[in-house]
């Protein structure tokens, strides 16, 4: 039954890294829009595009918390003390992001909006990058197991944490410009298309790039990872490979469709291979899952409560995220400043 | 010199996380806790006009569910931050705790975030239907978020009374949970009654809070169906709830008293097991043990505890503990004083419910004397230093433990020095987030307000967009 779990768990993330990761990248690509007059359309894009789903997807991120704390507490404890630093600087990142968001559009001087957006777009990156960050601490064994702290610092700044931390910020960056071709597409803005169309191209090869130099630091910082990589998870990273190279094909010939759903396939297969090459383990060598996990009435629970959730909220979701990609949601009929930024949903 | 005084505080702060780590759980959840109920009820309250509303063709009452529900988006969202902050808590603050205890408190949580997300979609989409959707069909897309918000809450506050009456769970020789029985942990002993006060709470000061704007409004002279029916709505769920309120409150004290013998002796100040014990209000307890000071009522504790035997009712004091596993002194009085405060708060908003009910049975009217409504515009501060009064009653009344009687605050955090530098943060933090929200609903309240209706562009139930009716045009919540 730990498996199960082990297995929603990796599907949460993955879930998280794509929804998330597309919310937190369209903050990287408000930073380097340029100046107020330069990047007033890409932010203008982008302000309409991140509202309504955003505060759902940090759901995602609640509920990959409460099933670690519940099917696997140790696990849970000797990561949040070893990770305190890196998981501390991304809840603040995150109230950060959520508070400058509107503040920027309350206030009406281009002086304190650039202060509020460079809040908001520079605690977009720093989420990502604490979130990878930790990735590659777990990966590469820094976290001890038996509710133990790891080194404050080390265990966050080690040479795979960085690889990995850094590879987030790309892939988020990456996510977004793919949705963002889409959503401007849908929007009738051509030039906007062109200008995401052009910055996925690059984060996609620059995220190839990051990715290759990942798995290069792994093989020394992480090895037993990296042999999964190379062995059981072997077809998952063909297939995230795969798709990339097929999502990248697709936006230079211009494809109407199809960019998007290859990016998420190529995000979730290398979220899906992490967790794959680092099986048994959920803190390499040293603690499995199944060695983690709670009593098998907490894990039962935890069931009953994904299946509930498949029941309940998967439908509501995707109609949801149907109408906000359908542009169907009420944002996109106020002209108003003050009320885009409330229906933004970030408050 | 600076530099030097600064290490020094470092050095001095590092010493003890505890402190630090309660103060910034204490800080976020007081936060939190004010956003609570109106995720809970205001969504209910959208419904009572929007019904009015399509029922009735009552146009004002349309355009006051519209707004409300635009609303209750923002403040959805901030409580959304501020409640993922809380789960990163748990885990920086508390991680002995979560890694001793997670897989029995956890479980509550797994629920909590089906609510939750069903919540967040059904308002987003109760949101986009005013312009898409026929009227009944869009009156039944809020329906999930008044339930969704209150099992939400129930789920919660299922998890901190396994706080106060841990169960469902075996541990080993070791101290470790080897089974859970989940159902034990969510429907535990202390589960049914504290949820109820809760999830009545949340109506109450949901129901004053937004009263309470449309009584200033209503004081100053805006005079008009909006205002009134924005005011008589919301101050109609509060009335209701707060008797109910009273009963709830009452059978949770009896609980405590039977089940939490320390908690109950903090709350009434008995030092000593005896009966005939006073109801003291105000008052305090001395380091020497003795209670001095206030007004106290001969036997009422006693006789209140349980009216069956009266004053002979015997109320446990702290001489049934050791010392450290009581509230200290100060924790004490702080809760002492938290009661006090909740009741003769809870109280004087049961007056002025009877009051508001009473002109409704014989005026059939809502009351707009200049006094009563004055009073009616601080019933939502009143009733949100009530309820965080009650929240501060439970919490601190449980110390020294975090479970009760099985684990200890102190054992329970982190051992990380640098939780101080983070509570700094969060205060800062959460000011900014504080002062965005007020300006956002400020900012929509005066687009609102110029707009006259919902948004130019909208037009709800209907393809052609009517013009606003002309009385709604300077109005304002």
């Amino acid at each position: 039954m730990s498996t199960a779990i082990a297995v929603v768990l990796l599907l949460a993330v993955a879930t998280y890294a794509i929804f998330g990761g597309a919310d937190f990248g369209a903050g990287f690509w408000d930073l380097t829009a340029g100046g107020p007059e330069r990047g007033e359309g890409p932010r203008g894009l982008i302000e309409r595009s991140i509202g309504p789903v955003w505060e759902a997807n940090h759901v995602w991120l609640i509920f990959i918390f409460v099933v670690t704390w519940s099917a696997f507490p140790s696990a849970f404890a000797s990561i949040t003390l070893t990770m305190f630093i890196p998981l501390t600087i991304a809840a603040l990142g995150i109230v950060l992001r959520g508070a400058s968001f509107a503040f920027r559009k309350t206030v009406v001087t281009v002086r304190f909006r650039r202060i509020f957006g460079g809040a908001f777009a520079l605690s977009s990156l720093l989420v990502p990058f604490c979130f990878g960050a930790i990735a590659g601490g777990i990966a590469s064994g820094q976290v001890p197991a038996g509710g133990k702290a790891g080194d404050p610092v080390d265990s966050w700044l080690n040479p795979t944490s960085l690889a990995t931390g850094v590879l987030a910020i790309v892939l988020a960056a990456y996510l977004a410009a793919v949705f963002l071709v889409r959503n401007a597409r849908q929007v009738g803005e051509p030039g906007m298309a062109a200008y995401f169309r052009r910055r996925a191209v690059v984060t996609g090869v620059v995220a190839a790039a990051v990715a290759l130099i990942d798995f290069v630091v792994l093989s020394f910082g992480a090895p037993h990872v990296f042999d999964g990589l190379t062995s059981r998870a072997l077809p998952l990273v063909i297939v995230s490979v795969a798709s990339g190279v097929g999502t990248l094909v697709l936006l230079v010939r211009g494809a109407s469709h199809g960019a998007r759903a290859l990016a998420v396939v190529a995000v979730a297969c290398g979220i899906g291979c992490w967790g794959v090459a680092q099986w048994p383990y959920i803190l390499p060598e040293s603690l499995t899952f199944s060695a983690a996990a709670a009593p098998s009435g907490t894990l039962t629970a935890l069931l009953v409560a994904v299946g509930l959730a498949l029941l309940i909220v998967v439908p509501g979701f995707v109609l949801l995220y149907v109408l906000d990609q359908r542009q169907l949601l009420p944002e996109e009929s106020v002209e108003d400043v003050g009320d885009r930024a409330v229906e933004s949903g970030t408050g | 010199m600076v530099g030097e005084s600064v290490t020094g505080l470092a050095t001095l702060a590092a010493v003890n996380p505890v402190p630090w780590a309660r103060s910034q759980m204490a800080f976020t959840l007081a936060c939190h806790i004010i956003l609570v109920p109106l995720g809970v009820s205001w969504a209910f309250m959208t419904l009572v006009a929007n019904y009015k509303a399509v029922r009735h063709d009552d146009r004002s009452a349309l355009v006051l569910a519209q707004r409300w529900s635009k609303y209750m988006a923002v403040t959805f969202a901030v409580g959304a931050v501020t409640g993922t902050v809380l789960s990163f808590e748990f885990g920086l603050l508390w991680p002995r705790f979560m890694g001793t205890w997670g897989d029995a408190f956890g479980v509550p949580f797994a629920f909590e975030g089906i609510f939750f997300f069903t919540e967040a979609i059904f308002v987003a989409i109760y949101i986009f239907g005013w312009r898409r959707l026929k009227p009944w069909p869009h009156f039944w897309t809020g329906v999930p978020i008044v339930i969704a918000g209150v099992f939400g809450s129930i789920s919660v506050v299922a998890a901190n009374a396994w706080m106060n009456a841990p169960t469902g769970f075996t541990l080993n020789s070791k101290g470790e949970i080897v089974d859970v029985d989940p159902l034990d942990v969510i429907f535990n002993d202390a589960m049914p009654l504290q949820a109820a006060h809760m999830v009545v709470a949340a109506y109450l000061v949901g129901g004053f809070m937004i009263a309470s704007v449309y009584a200033a409004g209503l004081l100053r002279g805006r005079v008009d169906r909006y205002h009134k029916l924005g005011f008589g709505i919301a101050f109609t769920v509060a009335a209701v709830a707060t008797p109910i309120q009273m009963g709830v409150g009452d059978s949770l004290a009896r609980w405590v008293f039977n089940n939490q013998p320390v908690k109950f002796a903090t709350i009434e100040l008995v030092p000593q097991t005896g009966s005939d014990v006073p109801e003291r209000l105000l008052g305090k307890l001395n380091d020497d043990g003795t209670v001095t000071g206030g007004v106290p009522i001969p036997g009422l504790a006693s006789w209140l505890s349980d009216p069956s035997t009266g004053r002979a009712t015997v109320i446990k004091g702290f001489d049934t503990v050791p010392p450290d596993e009581r509230p200290t002194v100060a924790e004490t009085n702080i809760v002492h004083l938290s009661w006090d405060i909740m009741v003769g708060l809870g109280t004087l908003l049961f007056l002025v419910s009877v009051w508001y009910g009473a002109m409704w049975l014989f005026r059939r009217r809502l009351p707009t004397g200049k006094w009563f409504l004055r009073v009616a515009a601080c019933s939502g501060v009143l009733a949100i230093v009530a309820m965080e009064a009650g929240w501060v009653v439970t919490e601190v009344g449980r110390q020294p433990w975090i479970v009760y009687n099985l684990m200890k605050v102190e054992d329970a955090a982190t051992g990380n020095t640098g939780v101080w530098i983070t509570f700094i943060a969060v205060i800062v933090l959460y000011l900014a987030l504080g002062i965005t929200t007020i300006m956002v609903i400020r900012a929509m309240s005066r687009r609102f307000r110029r707009a006259g209706g919902f948004a130019e562009l909208d037009t709800p139930y209907g393809p052609v967009a009517e013009a606003p009716p002309a009385e709604v045009v300077e109005s304002r919540p």
